[in-house]
């Protein structure tokens, strides 16, 4: 019964921060997961590549991000982004003092990382699963490259590329607790706190875990009506 | 020439990178590749026999067992794992009546519950892959198992289990290698582990870009091993296929 006292919204209780932190958790997700799609589009381009150094950044990319644990590279972000930024800034424009990016863009860019590199391997699946055919038959009506991409590669990439995606996201959003350590108050970090000050982990930890249950849970329900929407058009025997 | 004298006589700052220190770190961060392989390994091993035992709950007719095969799996699938490692090594100290009984000192150190929320967290992530596995066997190869007169643990051993097992083994490789990674987490609940020795290393001598590099280099060699070794065993087990795509 205590748990529930600890969990009541307001000034006595924990459940309005954790809901709030569920919302940073919730952003942090959708904007890694932004940043992850933009990076993969780059990628995917560079692995398709016929040029051979071009297509080794891709494959070393996404090689090196899903080899190495996903908490080592928000480290390596958290403590290296900044450095790096003022070096670059001390470099080019002579500027000296301090600089801190903030923990939330860090936080995305780190995840965004991550989550690129999963997306890369998805869409690189979704552009070889389009028929040579097609690009063929549009290249014989005089579609030039780029109507080719409108018209005929990105509506049946999208669609391809779609359950991956899903599976993508529900990683980005796990791999966000990760992000703690960096001191983001998302939903772990929320719990950390709240468990250190009322001696109660198990109450806050399993709420942390419940909170990532409704998240996956309600995704996979927007996720299965994207992907019957998205194939709504398609024959099936 | 010895490993100290190999270090200095790399130049001492590499784009912006202190060399020799890192250089340095390595035989100390390669002290922690034991217990890596360690956590990998017995929470593989133990996570399989679970897994075994859930993808059988899951694909019986008992409705009882299907649900919680399904609510298992459901959850371990569906929260991070850092909050299940966090939950079994803090959160289980809430509770006065486990701190007293006979279950305490196991609960009490980072090690075994690191090893418990690991087993726990492979083996829903397994069920799934031998279920994928069992269920890929195609039906007219039980069919005629069952028609020349098989049946039961035969039809098992002879037919469904090694199908089966090719199907989910490049699958059960992504496990591996997840599982690799998983272990970095650990390092969270002071276990020594490679990340565990890095952060050691580097609130020594504040040097975090230096020290995680070299960690990811060492993670990467052992997950490009695991690689290597699943993409052996594909081929040790379907060599006919192998031969079927290089002739195609």
């Amino acid at each position: 019964m205590d748990s529930f006292i600890l969990l009541r919204f307001g000034d006595t209780g924990w459940g309005d921060e954790m809901l709030r932190a569920a919302i940073v958790t919730i952003l942090v997700s959708l904007s890694a997961m932004a940043i992850g799609l933009l990076v993969s589009v780059f990628a995917t381009m560079s692995k398709l590549s016929s040029n051979g150094f071009i297509r080794s950044i891709g494959n070393t990319y996404t090689t090196v991000v899903r080899g190495i644990p996903e908490l080592l590279v928000i480290y390596l972000l958290y403590f290296g982004a900044n450095n790096a930024i003022m070096g670059v800034a001390k470099k080019l424009f002579g500027y000296n003092q301090y600089i801190e990016l903030p923990v939330f863009l860090i936080a995305a860019i780190a995840v965004g990382i991550i989550s690129g590199a999963y997306s890369t391997e998805v869409l690189r699946g979704a552009f070889l699963a389009v028929p040579k055919g097609q690009i063929e038959a549009s290249k014989s009506v005089g579609m030039n490259k780029f109507l080719i991409f409108r018209r005929i590669l990105i509506p049946q990439v999208m669609r391809y590329a779609l359950p991956g995606l899903g599976n993508v996201w529900q990683l980005t959003l796990k791999d966000t607790a990760l992000i703690m350590v960096t001191g983001l108050v998302e939903i772990m970090r929320q719990a950390h706190i709240a468990s250190g000050s009322t001696y109660s982990p198990f109450t806050f930890y399993i709420t942390a875990a419940l909170l990532y249950l409704v998240l996956t849970t309600a995704s996979s329900r927007v996720l299965n009506s994207a992907e019957s929407w998205a194939n709504k058009g398609v024959r099936r025997a | 020439m010895n490993f100290v004298d190999f270090c200095e006589s790399l130049p001492n700052e590499f784009l912006g990178l202190k060399v020799q220190l890192m250089c340095n770190s390595t035989p100390k961060l390669l002290g922690g590749v034991p217990l890596t392989i360690e956590l990998v390994l017995i929470s593989l091993l133990i996570g399989f026999l679970l897994a075994l035992g859930l993808a059988l709950m899951r694909i019986s007719k008992n409705r009882f067992l299907n649900v919680i095969s399904r609510s298992y799996v459901f959850y371990f699938r569906g929260t991070p794992l850092l909050v299940q490692i966090f939950l079994i090594y803090y959160g289980l100290a809430q509770f006065d009546f486990i701190k007293e009984s006979f279950v305490w000192p196991f609960f009490r150190e980072a090690y075994w519950c690191g090893i418990l929320a690991l087993t726990l967290n492979t083996a829903a992530y397994t069920a799934e892959i031998i279920r994928g596995g069992l269920q890929s066997v195609p039906y007219g190869q039980i069919e005629s198992a069952r028609a020349i007169g098989m049946s039961g643990i035969l039809l098992y051993r002879r037919i469904i289990l090694p199908i089966a097992f090719r199907q989910a083994l490049p699958a059960y490789g992504n496990e591996m290698i997840l599982m690799v990674k998983g272990t970095s987490l650990v390092s969270t609940i002071t276990l020594m582990e490679i990340t565990g020795i890095a952060r050691y290393i580097i609130a020594k001598y504040w040097t975090p870009v230096e020290i995680f590099l070299v960690a990811g280099v060492i993670y990467l060699v052992i997950n490009f091993l695991v690689t290597q070794i699943i993409k052996y065993a594909e081929i040790r087990f379907t060599p006919y296929l192998e031969h079927a795509k290089k002739t195609r």
